[in-house]
């Protein structure tokens, strides 16, 4: 019982801190916290499966998300036929001529296992195809994003449901690990890291300046979500009656009628988005506790002691017959599955996908800042690192500003060190991200929550 | 004389601008593969390291320009090198001492070292944001061009210009005078080879009566050379922001992995390695297959196997390539 | 000259070993017997219980195994021996770090004692074959000019052809004046070059004396040899 005192206290500290937001900052706000918290505990739950069950390094977290914000696009939005009719067909030819690249590479491989020029023929066959393709797509590029550049310009998704591409998102970055996995598993733990951080920039990159796919960086907005839209509610009977008869107190005491059905409005306006954000906390809150179920039962099964085995010694298990490097592309492929849901559970929140702003600072050092501070192996820490570290990484602009003032009080207003100061507010959160990590890696190595493993 | 153009075209283009960019990356390579040889770890906060050195001397320009000290047609930038590396240098050993020496002293996993440089990398970008700012600053002061386009053009007659920059050429200098020196001390002081000794073999080392204090603190003091030099030169050359620096590392990576990690010299090409092939893949050469070619047979495409866009995206596929073919580098082998 | 040891932990208790210069001692014992262990506490790696090492009639059991390099103690150990990145001749002169003087004296003298050094002195060291990698690793040990020299298995993982290479050359070492502690798995063939042997049995020193001594002691050959 002790064991899960401090758990269930950490849970406990977190939530009141979420509940403090609403109550002195909004309501509204608190839950944009609550769900990126729990947006952030999916992507640690994936990089902890990897790094806490099998000690594999991955840094390429970002590329996963961006995959998976990519997924909703290429999902949910509704398809430009115009653009399919002037250059699908030219994009078809591509995939499929990078199909078949893959393929005669894969053959060449195969058939002339010991030829010493098999290297230079596959870099042949390479350069020869990357002409070939920019040829043929070229035209087809050029006359997709030529479609109403300012509000299309990209061959659009499929129109089907947002909730579906959650599962599409994690497909793709299953796919993406399969690959990675099969190039860089076999390196050790730091040339790992870098390897992935630079495959996830390659990946980013693409997305990014492909304007036909997803329009790069010119971003797709007005996605589909799964939960009402807010205005929709505040002219719906239904909503404005439930927001009269919660506030029926408040609005008693109000006498005039004009005076009565502005505050009404105000609060329909405000409940609104509140309960657009708690639908998504639902379902966000659906897919955090299915997760948690299946990686505990998976962490105690026989696969998870198989797993934790590898990671402690993995020459001992491979003597004992333990196929390493399918298990760890196993894991890696889960665990970046699990990365690209959250990636499209995000842009399904944000309702945008911004191309742009996939960064390594912020969605692959912080996630992995949330893994190490939560607890490395062990999920209820994954989850409380992501919910810690993204609650610090939001607050700790108003923080560093509140202390700033309180040690400059006695300086002038237009004092150019206080100025400066609170101009740079702002970057504090890096300091204090930063800080909190070195002080969690020199006096806490096993994070807030440390792995317990439990002989069931 | 079109043969000539076509040449002076890819010159001006491609060679000199890869040689520079080259340099300035071989600088910071060295500095990864360094640390990686010596510390054994991979050194996340590379590029605001270097971000960090070059901030003093950004700011110590900013202080000489006003009080009006410069070095009339050099750069300003190159008095303050000397304050910018020991403020670096201090830094640096300050860090070490009070984050990654417990680490080493504990014998931790490189993992975990480089996890911990993780969180250097986030505390040194905040200290650059909180006291210069994110924005992008210029600190070149002096003569820009050592040759001009137009004058070169006068000079030979060619269509083609040939411009030199002043930064190029202090970059290649530079470079050359650090590189030469940093090899020369390596292979031929006795301190330099006892830095190799314990890169090598850290318990023989020992036993040989290696100070490993002594060597951890070399590496850092060269490392602060290398990191802010590398650093102000390339700001000089582009221009000085803090989020451009930390995305540096990336080809940084790539060129010290490309040249077999651990392994200086192999460094060095690295960073060319990456530099030419960026630039070479990325160059449209169109006009240059115009003055070569036949008016008949001139190309009317761009003739660019990847638009620019995919600058960064090339050194990673190599270093990719170099994984799958070569995971030791391209220059293993003899290591300096 | 004497290094003494005395009463370590749990793994080595209450055993003594010396050596003269110009003298091979090896030690020998099962495994776990504890005699890597013993080297280790020689060269400072581990830490004392009670007793203490005495090089040259000088007390250096306080002494970081840096100083006692200095004072004269060099180690050469199982694996890793060689900085394989490094030349031959490199490989000397990191083995000369901590002297002042010139070292071109010293290493004309390991030249003269390995000939094959000197023709290879510019190649790297992981070039080199196994045989040629051991002298290294003597050559390099030797440059300090030590008094003791202690080899941890030298012959662990090493061809016969080049073992008996190797014996020769321990053996030219020992002309030299410098006192050789070996610690050995394959107690034959280290006794037959060596002019005493300690027997290490759970880290007490059972029985000592001279190779033909040992080889005879029918307790010995019982609990130890095999026979």
């Amino acid at each position: 019982m002790k064991n899960y005192l401090n758990v269930i206290t950490a849970y406990s500290i977190m939530l009141f801190l979420i509940i403090m937001v609403g109550i002195f900052q909004s309501w509204s706000i608190a839950l944009s916290i609550l769900n990126y918290c729990l947006i952030s505990a999916v992507m640690t739950m994936g990089a902890n499966i990897q790094w806490g069950y099998a000690g594999l390094i991955n840094f390429g977290i970002m590329g996963y998300t961006a995959l998976g914000g990519l997924a909703v696009v290429l999902v949910s939005v509704a398809p430009v036929p115009e653009a399919w009719s002037v250059g699908g067909t030219n994009m078809l030819i591509s995939l499929f001529l990078i199909i078949a690249i893959v393929f005669s590479i894969k053959f060449i491989l195969k058939k002339y296992k010991n030829n010493k020029y098999r290297n230079y023929l596959i870099s042949l066959v390479i350069i020869f195809g990357i002409i070939l393709i920019r040829v043929v797509a070229s035209q087809g590029i050029e006359a997709i994003e030529s479609v109403n550049p300012a509000k299309t310009g990209f061959l659009g998704g499929l129109g089907m449901p947002v909730l579906f591409s959650w599962l599409v998102g994690g497909l793709f970055a299953a796919g993406l690990a399969f690959v990675i996995g099969k190039i860089a598993l076999g390196l050790r733990a730091d040339y790992l890291a870098i390897a992935t951080l630079l495959i996830a920039e390659i990946v980013v990159s693409i997305i990014k300046h492909e304007d036909w796919l997803a329009r790069g960086v010119k971003n797709v907005i007005g996605l589909k979500r799964p939960v009402p839209y807010e205005i929709d509610l505040q002219t719906s009977s239904w909503f404005i009656n439930m927001i009269e008869k919660l506030n029926q107190g408040k609005l008693n005491l109000i006498n005039s009628v004009t005076e009565k059905r502005d505050v009404l409005n105000q609060l329909v306006i405000d409940a609104s988005s509140v309960y657009v954000k708690l639908c998504m906390t639902g379902f966000f809150l659906t897919v955090v506790i299915m997760l948690l179920f299946v990686t505990q039962k998976a962490l105690y099964s026989p696969w998870g002691r198989k797993m934790r085995a590898i990671r402690d010694n993995e020459a001992a298990a491979g003597a004992m017959g333990k196929n390493i490097v399918k298990e760890h592309l196993l894991i890696f492929i889960l665990g970046s599955a699990i990365v690209g849901i959250a990636g499209a559970m995000m842009v399904t929140n944000d309702g945008l996908f911004t191309p742009g702003s996939y960064r390594p600072m912020r969605y692959t050092f912080v996630i992995w800042v949330m893994v190490i501070v939560g607890g490395t192996g062990n999920n209820f820490g994954a989850i409380l690192g992501g919910f810690v570290v993204w609650f610090l990484w939001v607050e700790a602009a108003p923080i560093a500003l509140f202390l700033i003032n309180f040690f400059t009080t006695h300086l002038d207003d237009a004092n150019s060190l206080k100025v400066h100061l609170i101009e740079s507010a702002p970057y504090f959160r890096f300091l204090m991200i930063g800080v909190g990590l070195l002080v969690i890696m020199r006096y806490r190595p096993k994070g807030l929550i440390p792995e317990k493993i439990n002989v069931k | 004389m079109e043969l000539l153009n076509a040449i002076i075209l890819l010159l001006n283009y491609t060679i000199i601008p890869a040689l520079t960019y080259g340099s300035q990356l071989a600088l910071g390579a060295i500095f990864v593969t360094l640390i990686y040889g010596v510390l054994r770890f991979a050194n996340f906060a590379t590029g605001d390291m270097m971000s960090f050195g070059t901030m003093f001397a950004v700011l110590l320009t900013y202080y000489f320009q006003s009080i009006g000290v410069g070095l009339g047609i050099l750069p300003t930038a190159l008095i303050t090198l000397p304050f910018a590396i020991i403020a670096m240098i201090f830094y640096m050993l300050f860090i070490d001492r009070f984050v990654f020496r417990y680490y080493r002293v504990n014998k931790s996993a490189p993992v975990q070292l480089a996890m911990v440089s993780v969180g250097v990398m986030f505390v040194t970008q905040a200290i650059i944001r909180i006291i210069i700012g994110p924005f992008d600053r210029r600190f070149l002061d002096g003569e820009k061009f050592i040759l001009k386009a137009s004058e070169f053009k006068e000079m030979t007659g060619l269509n083609e210009g040939l411009t030199i920059k002043s930064t190029q050429a202090i970059t290649v200098v530079i470079t050359i005078i650090l590189v030469s020196i940093l090899f020369w001390f390596l292979n031929k002081t006795k301190t330099g080879t006892s830095m190799r000794a314990y890169s090598d073999n850290e318990d023989l080392a020992l036993l040989s009566g290696i100070d490993p204090k002594k060597v951890v603190m070399l590496t850092w003091i060269i490392a602060g050379f290398l990191a802010t030099i590398g650093g102000v030169l390339y700001g000089l050359d582009k221009s000085y922001k803090p989020f451009v620096y930390f995305n540096n590392m990336l080809p940084i990576f790539a060129a010290a992995i490309v040249g077999g990690i651990g392994n200086p010299f192999g460094a060095f090409l690295g960073g060319y390695v990456i530099a030419f092939a960026e630039i070479f893949i990325t160059y449209a050469y169109k006009k240059f297959f115009t003055y070569l070619l036949p008016e008949s047979l001139a190309p009317d495409t761009l003739v660019q196997l990847l638009s620019t866009d995919y600058k960064f995206a090339v050194s990673f596929s190599i270093l990719v390539i170099v994984l799958l073919f070569r995971p030791s580098g391209i220059f293993e082998g003899k290591k300096i | 000259m004497t290094a003494g040891y005395g009463n370590g932990p749990d793994i080595i208790s209450s055993c003594s070993i010396n050596v003269d210069r110009g003298e091979i001692v090896a030690i020998l014992g099962p495994n776990g017997a504890g005699k890597s262990t013993v080297m280790k506490a020689m060269l400072g790696l581990l830490t004392l219980k009670s007793g203490s090492v005495i090089l040259n009639g000088e007390d250096i059991s306080k002494l970081s195994p840096q100083d006692r390099v200095k004072k004269g103690i060099s180690f050469v150990p199982q694996t890793k021996n060689v900085f394989a990145e490094l030349t031959v001749k490199e490989n000397l002169e990191v083995g000369a770090f901590l002297r002042e003087d010139n070292i071109n004296r010293v290493i004309e003298e390991i030249y003269d004692l390995f000939p094959i050094l000197k023709e290879k002195s510019s190649q790297i060291v992981g070039q080199l074959s196994g045989g040629q990698r051991q002298q290294v690793a003597l050559g390099r040990a030797l440059m300090i000019k030590p008094s003791v020299l202690m080899l941890d298995e030298p012959t662990a993982g090493v061809s016969p052809i080049v073992m008996d290479e190797l014996f020769h050359h321990i053996l030219r070492v020992k002309e030299t004046n410098v006192g050789i502690i070996m610690v050995e798995q394959n107690a034959k063939q280290a006794l037959s070059i060596s002019d005493r042997g300690y027997v290490l049995v759970t880290g007490e020193n059972k029985f000592e004396g001279s190779g033909e001594e040992l080889l005879k002691d029918p307790e010995v050959r019982r609990s130890f040899l095999g026979g």
